[in-house]
């Protein structure tokens, strides 16, 4: 086995095999992808609910995510040898009161003003284009060229592609620090002591970017925040479209196989320390899911679509967000560290463009200028404020 | 540490079987064939069998099949059943309508 390659890539999830997708695509001979857990797409690749969308998004990240829904994503699936189950019919981003729809006509502007196609529509229009939702919807933003995958199939679809190409994996191999050879980043050590050795280094492991980049001196402006989904039983074809509430009280969408997927809360996730029951002690890697969560996201989901109030809950999950300070993720290079790529922050939507960031990952590493420009995602955009 | 690449090797390629044919999900519909081959396309943890094949994530959520899901990776792995992480069990136990499970005393049911 040779721990030296001309890339590795820390993170399993699916912004890192989708980098190794294409850098393996374009040309790079040896690639390695680092995987702390024992599974691909352990964190938040497999733990959101599978939104392709622009509308919402702000505007430093608007032309990366409109690129990839015009260019990839149409036809992923057929790229990756998997069904992405992507489906293109539309963003509802709902509102019950005029302090929404005027929240929804500021973020319709800003989108508009990139040259996006998102505009307000009034119930009536809400309505014929989802006909289950509640009276108490008065109107909503609506972007057609929205929608939504499947994140399981697709993070793994990228992660097979990649194997098929030669690209090696190790899964159960935590990081613990990177180490500087000759001033450039060069040493990937794991908490066993193995070592591996890269031209360039890709960090791309959500919030634990932060203390692995840490170990050089590099801080990464993050916190984390749990999210909760949810997944009805198989229901009859109903709605195409992708939900988002202007107040986030839910967002979801209908998959392929008829369940519903919902990501709610309860409020109380900024104090939540994951209690795990056997032992009393908070335990973040375990993944506990917060009792109030599924039920407050019964009611606020039960608020908009009553419809289905009857339908069957069969399970919910959790994940980490890592948590970007000002909302949008750290994609660029850093100054004192080269050698080093950083690729984190996605702040709970990463899923939507993962693909188009994974190019634009191999196309840092290659030389070659990104699909569009990226530099408001500089690592180092933030400055004390005196 | 898992090397998948040197593990694939050494499990060789699919072969097919006489009885890839049989149902091991039955919520989802899952045949073992689709289980062994998905093993070979890297796919080493029930987490990610559950993702990759809908296995286990049924009405019965793998219940009635988690146990010979574990077993044929295993398997196919050349390794003992018990090195194959069990999947996460998750709330709630069994199937509950939407509008029940929302009564539980929260802030909105006045």
């Amino acid at each position: 086995m040779s721990n030296v390659a001309d890339v590795v890539i820390i993170g399993g999830g699916i912004n890192g095999c989708a980098a190794a997708y294409y850098l393996a695509k374009g040309g790079t001979k040896s690639v390695i992808v680092l995987e702390a857990s024992n599974s691909i797409g352990h964190g938040g690749s497999s733990r959101n609910g599978g939104g392709v969308r622009q509308s919402g998004r702000d505007i430093r990240e608007l032309p990366y995510a409109m690129y990839g829904i015009k260019n990839m994503w149409p036809t992923l699936s057929e790229e990756l040898g998997v069904d992405t189950e992507y489906t293109q019919k539309g963003n509802l981003r709902m509102g019950k009161t005029p302090e929404h729809i005027k929240k929804l006509e500021a973020l319709t502007k800003s989108a508009n003003s990139v040259g996006l196609d998102v505009r307000m529509i009034d119930q009536k229009e809400v309505k014929e284009i989802c006909p289950y939702l509640s009276d108490e919807v008065i109107g909503a933003s609506w972007c057609p060229t929205d929608g939504h995958a499947n994140p399981l199939t697709t993070t793994l679809g990228y992660y097979k592609r990649a194997l098929e190409m030669g690209v090696k994996f190790y899964t159960e191999a935590p990081v613990k620090s990177l180490q500087k050879v000759k001033g450039k980043v060069r040493k990937v050590i794991l908490n066993d002591g193995t070592i591996f050795e890269g031209e360039t280094i890709i960090l791309v492991s959500g919030y634990e970017s932060r203390a692995i980049a840490r170990t050089i001196g590099v801080d990464v402006p993050m916190t984390r925040l749990i999210d909760e989904c949810l997944v009805t039983e198989m229901q009859p074809h109903m709605i195409d479209v992708m939900f988002g509430c202007a107040s986030a009280d839910f967002y979801g969408h209908q998959t392929k196989h008829g369940s519903f997927v919902f990501g709610s809360d309860s409020g109380w996730e900024t104090v939540d320390e994951m209690v795990d029951p056997s032992t009393n002690i908070p335990d973040p890697s375990k993944l506990i899911t917060n009792s109030m969560t599924l039920s407050a996201s019964c009611r606020a989901i039960q608020g908009y679509i009553p419809a289905l109030k009857d339908a069957k809950i069969v399970r919910s999950w959790c994940g980490w967000l890592d948590e970007s300070f000002d909302g949008v993720p750290f994609l660029s290079r850093v100054d004192e560290a080269p050698g080093l790529i950083l690729a984190c922050g996605f702040t709970g939507h990463g899923f939507g463009t993962a693909p188009v960031v994974g190019l634009m990952l191999s196309q840092m590493v290659q030389g070659e200028e990104t699909v569009v420009d990226i530099s408001a995602l500089q690592y180092n955009r933030f400055k004390p404020c005196r | 540490m898992v090397d998948i690449q040197a593990k694939l090797k050494e499990i060789g390629p699919f072969v097919e079987e006489p009885d890839d044919d049989l149902l091991v999900c039955r919520c989802e519909e899952v045949t073992k064939g689709q289980i062994r081959k998905a093993v070979h396309e890297g796919i080493f943890t029930l987490e990610e069998m559950r993702r990759y094949l809908r296995s286990g994530m049924g009405l019965c959520q793998g219940q009635t099949c988690g146990k010979l899901v574990k077993s044929i990776i295993a398997s196919e792995l050349k390794v003992s059943p018990a090195e194959v992480v069990p999947a996460s069990s998750r709330a709630p136990m069994r199937p509950i309508e939407m509008c029940i499970l929302a009564e539980d005393g929260g802030g909105c049911d006045e």
